[in-house]
């Protein structure tokens, strides 16, 4: 089996999150990590590779720098990496970088890619599924759980209070919750193995099927207006009372606060 | 000379502190109060290859040099010195000399299932009455036909009970060297299970709690012939080589203590109010930091120096890190007393409480100037060294 991830690397936002004066975001002074989503999504094809054996090939776009990220997951056990960079592909939305991604995985053979549900910077939970739609691969998304069964694999679909159990033909593209797992941790041996590894580099000139309109800020049809830290709850009024003298309480302040 | 660090152990940084993060640290108060051996922390490191770091692939390791080893010890007791040290006597005292020393077979039989974790490993020199006088020992071994046969008794043993195989030095003779009369010291590998191998006291620490310190106890304890490591009489140099190594493993012990100890006070000091004001808005704490930092700093220069000295012994046997490893293991374990003693007191009455992290950081620090070598030996070696 021939496994493709599609990781990203992000902004640690933890810490909250900084910008510049123009309201891009401050990646220099965020730490960079690799999304939790798609290092789920990574350990679900581990996972996958520890069970059934597959080769597990991880793909990034971004900045030189992504090369990190490839190496951590090839520290974790990944085969090979792939990282898509070029300057005509900076400033992309999600459209375009899923142009993009799937330009780069259509040099690739796959039976099965595994992508993050979203990734923490943008949080749209849009690329994978339409990477889906540019390969005109099935896709099941937001999976806690992943079987493969002959030519097929069985996920768990999450939805707020239930799961379906979703059955698809493989080749598909699935999405992964941080929930799906615990990552695995890397070892010390496989950190100097990785960076011994040679890393596939691709440009704009090794994406098949791509069309120039579509890629990078031009080919990006989302504008951004403005951006902002979101505002930070205070730490809130804790009190440890039974129910009914809670409920007293709770419906004293709400008064006090004019609410009922 | 650069300073700069290479991607690789960078990221190698990171897993250690990810995993001492996530691991270590929220046992850390637990093992030292109950006195337990985190066993189960151990577990977790031996499937990382924690345990066998330095050690060659073909022998079952990770296959990176002293350094990352050495980073490796430096963050698991950033938070948990306990962890720190199990880490350090299996690896520096019991994988290095059989790595060194060992026939292949011992290698074959030993090497590869301490480097995997599947077995601790520990070191048996120390006895009551021979400690920094090493050539006080007492245990004896004496050759009875197809086995070695070991009398005596170690103490202050650290993996003590928890470990399954044992580097034991024991006189074997006599040598006589310009007309002085010395004992002939050995080195053997044992085995625990062995009949007539025993445990004795268990020692009550002031610090590093959760590491278990026995006494060892030999009564015609009978091991194999072929388990003697090295040439027959070489085990005062096996033992005094191995120490050199196991120094870079304690001198990053007491960095990472020094370090860790240094990162609490300052989150602790941005919050901690007294005149309406944060105490790190006062001179003496901002000072009495600065100082802190820069030995912490200075002591970081002198281990990971050491630790690549040690990888050039590797690739040329006839380079020594002896004297980098003591200056290490020295400067590092006096920093280590003085930031955490620092770090009490700028913790003020907190920092006496065992809530504190700090407060069992400066117990765990105090024996990083004792074990495997006194400040005192460390001059001793350093000051032979200029003297010669």
């Amino acid at each position: 089996m021939k496994i493709v991830v599609c990781i990203k690397q992000v902004p640690d936002t933890k810490g909250g999150v900084k910008f510049n004066p123009d309201g891009t975001l401050d990646r220099g002074a965020m730490l960079a990590i690799m999304n939790p989503d798609d290092k789920a999504g990574l350990e679900a094809a581990l996972r996958l590779k520890d069970e059934y054996g597959a080769e597990v090939t991880v793909v990034t776009m971004g900045l030189p720098k992504a090369e990190e990220v490839l190496r951590e997951a090839m520290a974790m056990g990944a085969d090979k990496g792939i990282l898509v960079t070029d300057r005509v592909l900076g400033g992309a939305d999600t459209w375009a970088t899923s142009t993009t991604i799937a330009g780069a995985i259509r040099n690739l053979e796959y039976d099965l890619i595994i992508t993050g549900r979203q990734a923490i910077d943008g949080d749209t939970a849009q690329v994978g599924p339409q990477i889906s739609e540019h390969l005109d691969i099935p896709v099941i998304s937001y999976a806690q759980n992943i079987k493969v069964e002959g030519d097929s694999v069985i996920v768990e679909r999450q939805y707020e209070d239930r799961y379906h159990v979703v059955k698809a033909k493989m080749p598909c593209l699935i999405t992964a919750l941080s929930e799906l797992n615990e990552p695995r941790y890397m070892t010390p041996g496989g950190i100097f193995d990785a960076y011994q590894k040679e890393l596939t580099v691709w440009g704009r000139a090794d994406l098949k099927d791509v069309d120039d309109s579509n890629i990078g800020l031009k080919g990006s049809p989302t504008k951004i207006a403005k951006a902002s830290d979101k505002v930070r709850k205070g730490a809130g009024e804790k009190v440890t009372l039974d129910p009914d003298e809670s409920v007293s309480y709770i419906v004293d302040k709400l008064k006090v606060k004019h609410v009922i | 000379m650069d300073f700069t660090l290479s991607k690789e152990h960078e990221m190698a940084r990171t897993l250690f502190k990810d995993f001492a993060e996530k691991e270590a640290k929220p046992l850390a108060q637990e093992i030292d109060e109950n006195h337990r051996f985190p066993r189960e922390t151990v577990d977790k490191m031996a499937k990382l290859g924690f345990l066998g770091i330095p050690v060659p692939k073909e022998y079952g390791g990770q296959g990176c040099d002293p350094l990352t080893y050495a980073m490796c010890v430096e963050e698991l007791s950033k938070v948990c010195g306990t962890t720190g040290v199990i880490v350090s006597a299996h690896t520096s005292l019991c994988c290095d000399p059989i790595q060194t020393y060992g026939t292949e077979e011992q290698k074959q039989k030993y090497l590869i299932p301490l480097a995997k974790g599947e077995k601790l490993g520990a070191f048996g020199l120390t006895e009551p009455g021979a400690g920094t006088d090493a050539q006080g020992q007492q245990t004896k071994a004496v050759l009875d036909g197809e086995e070695w046969v070991l009398n005596g008794s170690k103490c202050f043993i650290t993996n003590g009970k928890e470990a399954d195989v044992y580097v034991i030095f024991a006189i074997t003779g006599t040598v006589e060297k310009r007309g002085r009369v010395s004992k002939e010291i050995s080195a053997f590998i044992v085995e625990k299970g062995t009949p007539g191998f025993t445990f004795g006291t268990k020692e009550n620490k002031m610090g590093i709690c959760g590491s278990s310190t026995y006494e060892l106890i030999f009564t015609d304890c009978r091991i194999p012939k072929d388990n003697l490591l090295g040439q027959k009489g070489k085990g005062f140099n096996i033992a005094m080589h191995t120490l050199d190594g196991g120094r870079i493993g304690i001198a990053a012990q007491a960095l990472g203590l020094a370090e860790g100890a240094l990162e609490t006070t300052i989150n602790y000091v941005k919050e901690r109010k007294q005149f309406g004001r944060a105490i790190g808005a006062f001179q003496n704490t901002q000072f009495q930091l600065a100082d802190m930092a820069t030995k912490v700093e200075a002591a970081k220069m002198l281990v990971y120096k050491a630790a690549m000295k040690k990888a050039e012994y590797a690739k040329n046997p006839k380079i020594s890190y002896s004297v980098e490893a003591a200056m290490a293991k020295l400067y590092a374990a006096e920093v280590a007393m003085e930031v955490t003693t620092k770090a009490v007191q700028l913790h003020g009455g907190y920092g006496y409480i065992r809530e504190y992290d700090v407060e069992r950081m400066m117990r765990d620090a105090k024996i990083t100037e004792i074990y495997e070598g006194t400040s005192e030996v460390q001059r001793m070696v350093i000051s032979g060294s200029l003297l010669k």
